[in-house]
């Protein structure tokens, strides 16, 4: 589609597309003014007043801490367990043809293919048949799972893109291996790597359905959020908390988009 | 000092190995790519496997069991009683609810993202580009619980859509639509019509990417050729572009309709007291504590996505994603 450079969209198209976009972004753009707010009791607009307290009542609640701190937590390792897994099989699936391969792609997108519910009911029904208790280790499990498409995606892409008489060229230069993959194949795949590494961190940061079935009594932020929407205690420091975690969010996916902006197409598109 | 040294002892055509146990493992994988790949393979394809697949097998495994109706406990004996149990009426309204909201939830995500993603493929350019490309992904990337209270906040009855049509003099038309029977309701943030918004909202980016991956494929002067030989817009449309981005609408659609099908959190915090699939699953695993018939409900959704990607792998879909 090169020919229709400098042709301009027909009115009706620009309108559509505006509204689509407008659609897409105001409502987020909402929750900032409603951090502000000094209304407590409804979501009345527009906001009878403006004030910061809210932020230093936020600050002051322990179990706000708690819960960021496990999300933290939870994040990074699955992230980690992710990259590793991730790489590996994109490493395998790329650089050879073999038998199976197509499942082994199959299996690894299949977490995120099935509706969120499934994974969940379906490690919670394993853990209960195994008698594994609620832990910080049962929330990973669920997490790490549903990371590795992420890494795995951004991973496949890049290695597509690297050529593999690279790989070739350093061995007939006597390199070793070790050497080979710490040399080249490395720093090929970082940024790729460090942008799956965003997304997985930033996709486990906001996963709730999954967790509301291995977390047990443990609260995650999005658990947090979920419990004061269905009851709300305060409501001015959820909107608050629905802030800062549109904050904590972006920033992630804004890197990882400046990381792979140019060649890979998909950053993040396997959500 | 080297020339003369070098010159007499050439190099051997076979190096010798080159040592110690890295060594040994680097000459090992390189003479035997398998045996890497294999090793490669083992850590992601056991942890899927063990984790993902297991889970699966058992969640397939618990829907065989039976719940005693009196004792509350669950019979570890193989059974069809709980399936019998799903084709229950309640049961059956519940599947067919959710099917039509994905359904909807579908076409309308369709219908409002096909301008956005032919603008950003036929008419962005360079910056702009960049910018739908982040337009797109920066919603579809937000907190999946903050763009749910995002419109929490749109749609309550004090809210700012509320006030939105009182300044427009629309109040009216709200009013008479949320006295209709199916989608109405005391406000919109307690109706079908609600739900029906936030779903669409919250999958709309889903549909997004890959219709517009489908028409960055179709070639301008396709559009052109269609128009000089006299075809209007619209026929241009449905003779041209939309056959063409069709294997990318059924790929979105595929994101649309699944994560409809499995959602229990949107309906439960926005709309009416009627189930979803996802809702009854929940409550039948957590307070009702049947976790055989939850299981059975799982298979729902399950078989009908195994459908669907059948009949989207026939239309091409996979080739759009």
């Amino acid at each position: 589609m090169r020919s229709d450079r400098g042709q301009s969209a027909p009115l009706g198209l620009k309108i559509a597309a505006t509204v689509g976009l407008l659609f897409l972004h105001l409502p987020i753009l909402l929750i900032f003014v409603y951090a502000f707010t000094t209304e407590e009791k409804s979501f009345v607009w527009p906001p009878p007043g403006l004030t910061t307290q809210w932020f230093a009542v936020t600050w002051n609640r322990p179990d706000v801490w708690q819960a960021l701190s496990l999300s933290v937590r939870v994040a990074a390792i699955s992230t980690v367990i992710a990259l590793v897994l991730g790489t590996l099989c994109a490493a395998a699936v790329s650089r050879t043809k073999f038998f199976g391969r197509e499942t082994i792609s199959l299996l690894v997108i299949l977490p995120i293919a099935l509706p969120g519910i499934i994974t969940g009911i379906a490690l919670r029904s394993a853990f209960s048949l195994a008698e594994i208790p609620f832990s910080f280790w049962t929330i990973v499990l669920g997490h790490a799972t549903f990371c590795v498409v992420v890494v795995y995606n951004n991973a496949v892409a890049r290695f597509r893109r690297t050529s593999g008489s690279m790989i070739e060229a350093s061995m007939d230069l006597g390199a070793d291996g070790f050497q080979t993959f710490r040399h080249v194949v490395l720093p090929n795949i970082a940024t790729a790597l460090l942008a799956g590494g965003m997304l997985a961190f930033a996709l486990s940061f906001d996963e709730v359905i999954v967790t509301t079935f291995t977390a047990g009594q443990q609260q995650t932020v999005p658990i947090w959020m979920l419990e004061e929407l269905i009851r709300p205690r305060q409501r001015p420091v959820t909107n608050v908390v629905a802030m800062v975690v549109v904050l904590v969010t972006l920033l992630p996916i804004l890197l990882a988009y400046y990381l792979t902006r140019d060649g890979d197409q998909i950053a993040g598109s396997g959500k | 000092m080297t020339t003369a040294a070098l010159n007499s002892s050439p190099a051997p055509a076979i190096l010798p190995g080159s040592g110690g146990l890295r060594g040994a493992l680097s000459d090992l994988f390189w003479r035997r790519p398998l045996f890497l790949l294999l090793l490669m393979l083992l850590p992601p394809v056991l942890w899927l496997g063990i984790v993902y697949i297991g889970s699966l097998f058992a969640l397939l495994l618990q829907s065989f069991f039976s719940i005693d109706e009196f004792s509350g406990l669950i019979n570890r004996e193989f059974t069809l009683k709980t399936y019998g149990d799903l084709l229950q009426a309640a049961n059956l309204d519940i599947i067919l609810r959710t099917v039509t909201m994905a359904a909807l939830v579908t076409l309308a995500s369709a219908i409002i993202a096909f301008p956005i993603a032919y603008y950003a493929a036929r008419y962005a350019r360079g910056r702009w580009k960049a910018l739908f490309y982040l337009g797109v992904m920066l919603p579809l990337w937000s907190s999946y619980l903050v763009k749910i209270y995002a419109w929490k906040l749109i749609l309550a009855k004090e809210g700012i859509l509320t006030w939105l049509l009182a300044k427009l003099n629309l109040l009216w038309l709200l009013d008479a639509w949320l006295s209709l029977p199916v989608v109405g309701g005391n406000s919109l943030s307690v109706s079908a019509s609600g739900t029906f918004i936030v779903f669409v909202y919250v999958w709309l980016p889903f549909m997004i990417l890959p219709v517009q991956a489908a028409l960055e494929r179709v070639p301008g002067n396709l559009v052109e050729a269609s128009s000089d030989l006299g075809a209007s817009p619209g026929q241009t449309f449905r003779n041209v572009l939309f056959p063409l981005a069709l294997p990318g609408i059924v790929a979105g659609s595929i994101f649309t309709f699944s994560l409809t099908l499995g959602d229990y959190i949107i309906p439960q915090i926005i709309g009416t007291s009627r189930l979803f699939i996802g809702q009854a699953v929940y409550s039948q695993q957590g307070t009702a504590g049947n976790i055989p018939l939850a299981a059975a409900f799982t298979v729902v959704p399950i078989v009908i996505m195994g459908f669907y990607l059948w009949g989207a792998k026939r239309m091409g879909a996979f080739d759009a994603l």
